[in-house]
């Protein structure tokens, strides 16, 4: 029989033992990770602009990376402000899962654009909000009439996996190129996930649901559709510009 | 028990999955793809040997009041560590993995083996029934895969082996495979297997 104070003692010295432990290569990996972590979302920022991620490897997506995309920061109005994306401090909005892009309190946007032989062909933005589980976080492109959707990816997100955790599959994602978020009239409408097969009118604004998965499907509608709107000062600037 | 039994015992007779019916939960899970369900195995496997090692050569040490939270401890230690580690060097097999290898922590096979053996025997013994009914669980979630992923996806470690003409002439992957229930059917068709060849009958 053990004491109660050799019990304390055992329980002590390996709960001290195990968190040396984790701590020790927690921090001594932690710089490897966080390396992946960049890399795996550069590899969704150049995925949604439309390249071929599967086949290359990490050096030469950073390599990609820095050759097609430049990463700017623009203002609630629309015009290019001279920050760097580094400088923007993110919050999440804790009830819609949107994330706020701010610096000295002012609020601003990031915005990626993809060029190929000195002229932008896509834009990207981040987007991100509540599906049914958890935030979903991923990227948003856009082609230079920014109307035409180029593609959208999720690097992180908590849905089921065989349900919600679709969005993630390149069939569901696929659905989306080529469909335009802007109606005849000129008025923005996204992109929204169906209940079921899309059908009816409008099928140009319109993609397939995932059975079973409804709820995420009308979370991405909202966050969406509420992400995209953030842009519109800066999508009629171009158009006055153009 | 022979040396031998604590080995090859739970790799066939006494398998943990399909005759003790443990650790279904990440059979299922991780069995879409051979790639997944191998990182799984090997994970599984380098727990499952060092936790029972571990506490055998603790076992008299550990007072029997807080035996099971002595257990978790290390065990939990020892996933969190391998998540680390896949974290670092293989960064997309843990995102495919998610939440499933924290789960190693609640698998009954670990705890199971823990309990029922590694208390009693020395960490010699203890450390080969690890690893092999480490083995029994790999070689279930392996086979299982294979099936899922030939009939699900077509292709086996993602490389395809389906020609496009047999999709051509109006083959489809069967989309069941890919869900939970495609796991329970071929895991149940090889228990069935497995039973009838080896003649164990419930008792």
């Amino acid at each position: 029989m053990h004491s109660d104070f050799q019990t304390y003692r055992f329980v002590m010295i390996v709960s001290i033992l195990a968190a040396f432990l984790l701590s020790l290569t927690a921090t001594s990996l932690k710089d490897k990770q966080d390396y992946n972590v960049e890399v795996d979302r550069k590899k969704n920022v150049l995925k949604c602009a439309g390249l071929d991620v599967m086949t290359i490897n990490s050096e030469q997506i950073i390599i990609n990376y820095s050759q097609f995309i430049n990463e700017k920061v623009i203002s609630k109005n629309g015009s290019y402000v001279d920050l760097k994306l580094t400088d923007l401090n993110q919050f999440e909005d804790k009830s819609t899962g949107q994330i706020l892009y701010k610096n000295n309190n002012k609020e601003y946007l990031p915005l990626y654009e993809y060029s190929k032989n000195n002229e932008i062909v896509a834009y990207i933005l981040p987007i991100s909000g509540k599906g049914l589980w958890s935030t979903l976080y991923g990227y948003f492109s856009l082609a230079n009439d920014m109307n035409t959707v180029k593609g959208i990816t999720f690097y992180k997100h908590g849905e089921t996996p065989g349900l919600g955790a679709e969005i993630e599959k390149k069939w569901f994602q696929d659905n989306f190129i080529n469909k335009t978020i802007f109606n005849e009239m000129g008025q923005m409408v996204s992109v929204s996930v169906e209940k079921g097969k899309a059908s009816g009118s409008g099928l140009e604004h319109k993609v397939d649901g995932i059975s079973g998965a409804t709820m995420t499907g009308a979370g991405l509608n909202k966050f969406l559709k509420s992400d995209l709107k953030r842009y519109i000062p800066f999508i009629k600037s171009l158009e006055i510009g153009a | 028990m022979s040396n031998k039994n604590i080995f090859s015992d739970p790799l066939i007779n006494n398998n943990p999955v399909t005759k003790q019916i443990l650790g279904i939960c990440s059979a299922l899970a991780v069995t879409v793809k051979l790639e997944t369900a191998l990182v799984m195995s090997i994970s599984l496997t380098l727990v499952l040997a060092c936790s029972n090692f571990l506490i055998s050569l603790l076992r008299t040490m550990i007072p029997s009041k807080v035996r099971i939270i002595i257990q978790l401890t290390i065990i939990a230690s020892l996933v969190i560590l391998i998540d680390q580690v896949l974290k670092a060097y293989m960064y997309d097999i843990s995102k495919q993995l998610s939440v499933f290898v924290g789960l190693i922590i609640t698998n009954c096979i670990v705890m199971g083996r823990a309990e029922a053996f590694a208390m009693q025997n020395n960490p010699i013994d203890s450390f080969k029934d690890g690893v092999g009914n480490a083995f029994g669980y790999s070689i279930i979630l392996i086979l299982v895969s294979i099936f899922r992923e030939i009939l699900g996806s077509g292709s086996l470690m993602g490389i395809s082996l389906i020609p496009q003409s047999i999709y051509d002439m109006g083959y489809v992957n069967n989309g069941l495979m890919l869900l939970a229930p495609g796991a329970f059917i071929v895991l149940g068709l090889i228990a069935w297997v497995q039973k009838t060849v080896t003649g164990v009958t419930e008792d």
